[in-house]
């Protein structure tokens, strides 16, 4: 094993621990937490994979952005652990069964992908993820889509004015 | 066996570098305390701390002595794990930002050439955004682990701020990028240093305006110190802490004053030139030294002017600081980046 391998499971450990524990967590805020210490893990993975830039751009957007906004909410709705819904089994039961089926999905998905079948993973070499490869790309091989995506974007935007400016 | 095959003796001289950084940064931030004090009975026309050693030097220490030894109190209804990892956060962020900034060219010792930098990636501007954007949790989960409803204001108040004056901090630094052309802020450093160029400032003074009042906002200093507006919210989000939990807050709020200020030096003003000299004409080792002292030097300029504001300026009201934010600022950083845009356009037709 060498420092990437080490590395590698470590974050793997780290991030399927934390996703478990957000889901175990009976206080909402405690749930969050965990999630960021995911997105964290995640993005020692981008790293791994040499994507510096999709790493730090993955805290600062989830971590740092859209993560305060549900601890905010979370916060002013003063939920915690007694506010929880408690469900019937069978309800629990339904969940289990519809994710597990789900779970089958993905796996079978990712292991008959033509796409990924005799691929390697480049681990510290790969050179897509640092910006400026990724700025060529997406401004020359998809600049259609990146700019249908911020259309989006400046839709969502318009929306917040208008409800803001409603009253 | 070679279990793990990379350099050791880069490995040793990273550790050895992060140990004089944290603790340089610790010891600046001791007496950035004292500062800030001297700086407001100065202001205020009175003689300030001055009884602890001469002219009150050893009042840092005093001051850390009575944090440390007084009685450490977590509230009954408080939430436990959360209430100590909160300072931790705080401080913890405010530290990691060091990683990035290059405090000097590189010296050589015992035939190797080290670079004064801990870290040159390739995404420093975007890291250190990273841990800002990171530094928001120390305050909102102390805020909310102390279940003080004056805490969960303060906290809440100190997130919306934070959020709010990161757009405009983050669209003020395009601007830089698209001049610079790179996000390592090493070499953001060196192209000011190049000849023929000047300190961005020359080229950015709207956009280190904007960044300037940001950094404040995110420092939590006077005149957006809305998260601990002591006639309104009592003592603000550390209400409910106690010895040095209390002193970490405080403390990693100085820490944060002089990282942003050493990002503002490297970014606007130049990082570690000294102006009117060439550095390449110097001994390496000399030319480092110099270099860090010029570093320190502009680090302590903008650590004055926040304090000078600080005991200048009143709090804004909480609209007030919204308004500032998303209606001045961010439309004034989208002309900026546009206004950079076009005139690099121009340039290069």
């Amino acid at each position: 094993m060498n420092t990437v391998q080490i590395l590698f499971f470590f974050l793997s450990v780290l991030a399927i621990f934390s996703a478990i524990m957000v889901l175990v967590s009976k206080n909402p805020v405690h749930s969050v937490l965990w999630l960021i210490a995911v997105f964290f893990a995640i993005s020692g993975h981008y790293i791994l994979l040499n994507a510096q830039f999709l790493a730090i751009v993955n805290l600062i957007v989830y971590a740092g952005a859209i993560m305060v906004l549900f601890l905010f909410v979370i916060m002013l709705m003063n939920l915690n652990a007694n506010a929880e819904p408690r469900k019937r089994w069978w309800m629990k039961l339904a969940g289990v069964v519809s994710g597990g089926c789900f779970l089958v999905v993905l796996v079978s998905l990712v292991q008959q992908a033509l796409d990924l079948t005799g691929k390697e993973t480049l681990m510290k070499e790969g050179n897509i993820g640092l910006i400026k490869n990724l700025g060529k790309v997406l401004f020359s091989d998809f600049v259609l889509p990146f700019e249908i995506s911020s259309v989006l974007f400046l839709s969502a935007m318009v929306g917040a004015v208008v409800i803001g400016k409603k009253d | 066996m070679t279990l793990l095959a990379f350099d050791w003796l880069l490995l040793i001289e990273k550790l050895i570098l992060i140990a004089i950084i944290v603790f340089a940064s610790l010891g600046i931030a001791l007496y950035t305390t004292f500062a800030e004090r001297k700086v407001a009975a100065l202001l205020q026309d009175r003689p300030g701390p001055e009884r602890a050693g001469p002219f009150g030097l050893f009042q840092p220490f005093a001051d850390g002595l009575k944090l440390i030894t007084k009685e450490e109190i977590i509230p009954g209804s408080a939430s436990k794990g959360l209430f100590i990892l909160g300072p931790g956060l705080a401080m913890t962020a405010a530290l990691m930002t060091c990683s990035v900034i290059p405090w000097s060219s590189h010296v050589e010792l015992f035939d190797r050439k080290i670079d004064l930098q801990i870290a040159d990636i390739n995404i420093g501007i975007l890291y250190i955004f990273g841990v800002v954007s990171l530094g928001v949790y120390g305050i909102m989960i102390g805020g909310w682990a102390s279940n003080n409803k004056f805490s969960l204001m303060a906290a809440l108040r100190g997130a919306s701020q934070a959020i709010s004056y990161e757009l405009a901090m983050g669209l003020s630094l395009i601007a830089v990028l698209m001049i610079a052309g790179s996000l390592s802020l090493k070499s953001i450093v060196d192209q000011q240093m190049a000849a023929g160029h000047l300190w961005n400032i020359a080229y950015q003074p709207l956009g280190f305006l904007i960044f300037f009042i940001c950094a404040l906002a995110e420092c939590n200093r006077t005149p957006f110190d809305l998260p601990e507006a002591e006639n309104e919210l009592n003592f603000g989000y550390h209400q409910e802490y106690s010895s040095m939990k209390l002193g970490f807050y405080l403390f990693s709020e100085y820490i944060n004053m002089i990282m942003s200020s050493a990002v503002m030096a490297c970014l606007f003003f130049g990082g570690y030139d000294i102006p009117f000299l060439d550095e390449s004409k110097l001994a390496v080792n000399t030319a480092a030294i110099l270099g860090v002292l010029a570093l320190l030097t502009k680090i302590v300029v903008f650590i004055f002017v926040f304090m000078w504001i600080r005991w200048t300026v009143p709090r804004f009201r909480y609209d007030q600081l919204m308004n500032v934010g998303w209606k001045k600022l961010i439309p004034l950083a989208l002309f900026n980046m546009l206004l950079t845009g076009a005139i690099i356009l121009w340039q290069q037709s």
